[in-house]
């Protein structure tokens, strides 16, 4: 299973990750080596099995929807890259 | 007083032996001299452990410690420590002061014990070596040409070179077990769900466990009963009593029934590692256990499997690194995208990056069936091969590594390479299922370990079976030459 670069450059755009030019040839190749190891599944008949999502196949967990935490904004602030007035600073979205 | 266990720190403590003070200084001292070598420790909070040694020994004087009060211990750098840098062993997270303190690390706050700093390890929990680290490699004290394994790299090697007792550590694919085998200790990965998750840095969420690293099962047995319990803040965290893992460490072990999976004696193996293990086989027939034959037919596709899940679980875990509200952001973004990409481009390492592009790829349109949903199938078979097999026994016992720790630099240019050291322990992951390692013997004198399963929530039998082996073999005593 041999990806392309162009696969890889759409993969990182779906991951919102930056990747140099010159990597990309390295990147398609080691995650080509590793989708190479996912044939072996094909393999496998699964005809009818549930997948797992849960290791232990339980519910998730639901509680009384009531308040029971406190805005600690400006705690969770304290580490921001940017913020003002409380509200996080990014460039410029909307012209 | 370095070599001493949790249980003899304790012990001393309650006897007025020595004060938690006295101690803490003693592997302090140990870390500022041997760590530079080593790089175990990303960050070292002396002031802070001789606050709560003081507080400690306060304790002790009016007859208000508890069993564990007062004895030191490491934190993976991946539990949130509040006030206190927790990096997961990343430059996204390199500037990172946690706010809160997972719940993890508050159980040891309130049991007393104190925290010497946090450990290196794999950047994220993703790697078997330690070399993955932003902060450089960890290497192995019974030999610092190699790895000591990883991802919980940093904990394993603080505890096998003696600069802590007892150190905290999570798996997800084998991240305490197979280091621990690299350097000789005993450690723990718990049911799925019995440790609480919260305030631990998520790397697969239906893989992750936090557990134990220390020199004895009964140590590992201390820091469960600390660690284990309901969390009412980790929606997976599984409402079921805690037992007191120390009381069941002493029963017989007359007509436990032991499963040997043929599987596991693959021709990769290291015959020598074989050997060891049929040597402890010989071992639990001594102490009154059987040994069978089972089988654990789809066990072989471990590792695809958990190469498509972990990677695709990763992919979403690690998408709220954006640079916008904590963490790494790169400098002058031009947009928003680029803010995005650039800050998660330089904040992430490349075995992050490949893991993030791998998990993105497998949940992507067109991919998703071929990939994901049937990785999950097949993670439903593998739980009932375990299933099968333990109607036939109580534990399931094997090696916990190919071999012997390899050498720095050796598997880094192929990650396939890399993720086959993750054979034997990856599918207690997958199934949910306790396992752990203790030290099995020596080859050209570097240790290996063996791996015991059980079934979920038989953690105490699984530390029964441990104890009861390290009361008839001394591989857990040896330390690493120029630590003793």
């Amino acid at each position: 299973m041999s990806l392309s670069a162009a696969e890889v450059v759409k993969v990182s755009h779906l991951a919102r990750l930056s990747i140099d030019e010159a990597s990309i040839p390295k990147y398609a190749g080691e995650l080509s080596k590793i989708l190479d190891t996912f044939a072996q599944m094909n393999a496998v008949n699964t005809e009818g099995v549930p997948p797992t999502t849960h290791p232990l196949d339980l519910p998730q967990r639901l509680r009384e929807d009531s308040v029971s935490e406190t805005n600690q904004r400006e705690a969770m602030q304290a580490i921001a890259p940017s913020v003002t007035a409380g509200l996080y600073l990014v460039p410029q979205v909307i012209e | 007083m370095h070599n001493l266990t949790l249980a003899e720190i304790a012990a001393g403590l309650h006897a007025k032996k020595f004060s938690s003070e006295e101690i803490t200084k003693v592997f302090l001292a140990r870390i500022k001299q041997f760590d530079p070598a080593l790089n175990s420790f990303i960050t070292v909070t002396e002031e802070e452990a001789l606050a709560c040694a003081r507080q400690a020994d306060a304790q002790y004087a009016k007859g208000a410690a508890g069993p564990v009060t007062g004895v030191p211990m490491a934190h993976k750098d991946i539990f949130c420590t509040q006030g206190v840098k927790t990096s997961c062993g990343s430059r996204m997270l390199d500037n990172f002061i946690a706010p809160y303190d997972a719940t993890v690390v508050t159980r040891f706050k309130n049991a007393g014990m104190v925290m010497l700093g946090k450990t290196n390890m794999d950047e994220f929990a993703m790697g078997s070596s330690n070399e993955t680290s932003f902060y450089g490699a960890v290497k192995n004290p019974w030999d610092l040409a190699r790895v000591p394994g990883g991802s919980s790299g940093g904990s394993v090697a603080a505890v096998a070179a003696r600069l802590a007792p007892v150190a905290t550590g999570t798996d997800t694919g084998g991240s305490i077990r197979q280091p621990a085998a690299l350097c000789n200790l005993t450690g723990l990965k718990p049911t799925y769900g019995r440790v609480s998750r919260y305030g631990m840095i998520a790397f697969a969420s239906s893989l992750d466990q936090g557990g134990p690293i220390a020199l004895t099962a009964e140590d590992a047995a201390l820091m469960l009963n600390v660690m284990a319990g309901f969390d009412e803040k980790d929606s997976t965290s599984v409402d079921k009593p805690v037992p007191d893992y120390t009381a069941a460490l002493n029963g017989s072990l007359a007509g436990l029934k032991i499963g040997l999976p043929k599987e596991y004696f693959v021709k990769e193996l290291d015959p020598r590692v074989a050997a060891a293990i049929e040597a402890a086989v010989k071992e639990y027939e001594k102490l009154g256990a059987s040994i069978h034959s089972i089988s654990l037919p789809n066990v072989h596709l471990s590792i695809p499997v958990y190469y498509v899940v972990a990677p695709a679980e990763c992919s979403s875990n690690l998408a709220r690194y954006d640079g916008v509200r904590f963490g790494y952001r790169c400098e002058n973004p031009r947009d928003l995208e680029d803010l995005y990409k650039r800050s998660r481009g330089e904040g992430f390492g490349a075995e992050v990056k490949r893991r993030i592009m791998i998990g993105t790829y497998v949940l992507s349109a067109g991919y998703y069936d071929a990939y994901y949903l049937k990785a999950q199938q097949i993670r439903t078979l593998i739980k009932m091969d375990f299933a099968e097999a333990f109607k036939q026994v109580d534990v399931i016992l094997g090696p916990t590594t190919l071999g012997t720790a390899f050498k720095l630099g050796e598997k880094t240019t192929d990650p396939v390479s890399m993720y086959l050291n993750d054979i034997f322990t990856i599918a207690a992951n997958l199934a949910g299922l306790p396992a752990m390692s203790l030290p099995v013997g020596f080859i050209d004198g570097l240790p290996i370990g063996m791996q015991l399963m059980a079934y979920y929530f038989a953690e105490a039998r699984l530390l029964n079976a441990a104890h009861q082996y390290q009361k008839i073999t001394d591989w857990h005593k040896r330390i690493p030459q120029n630590y003793a």
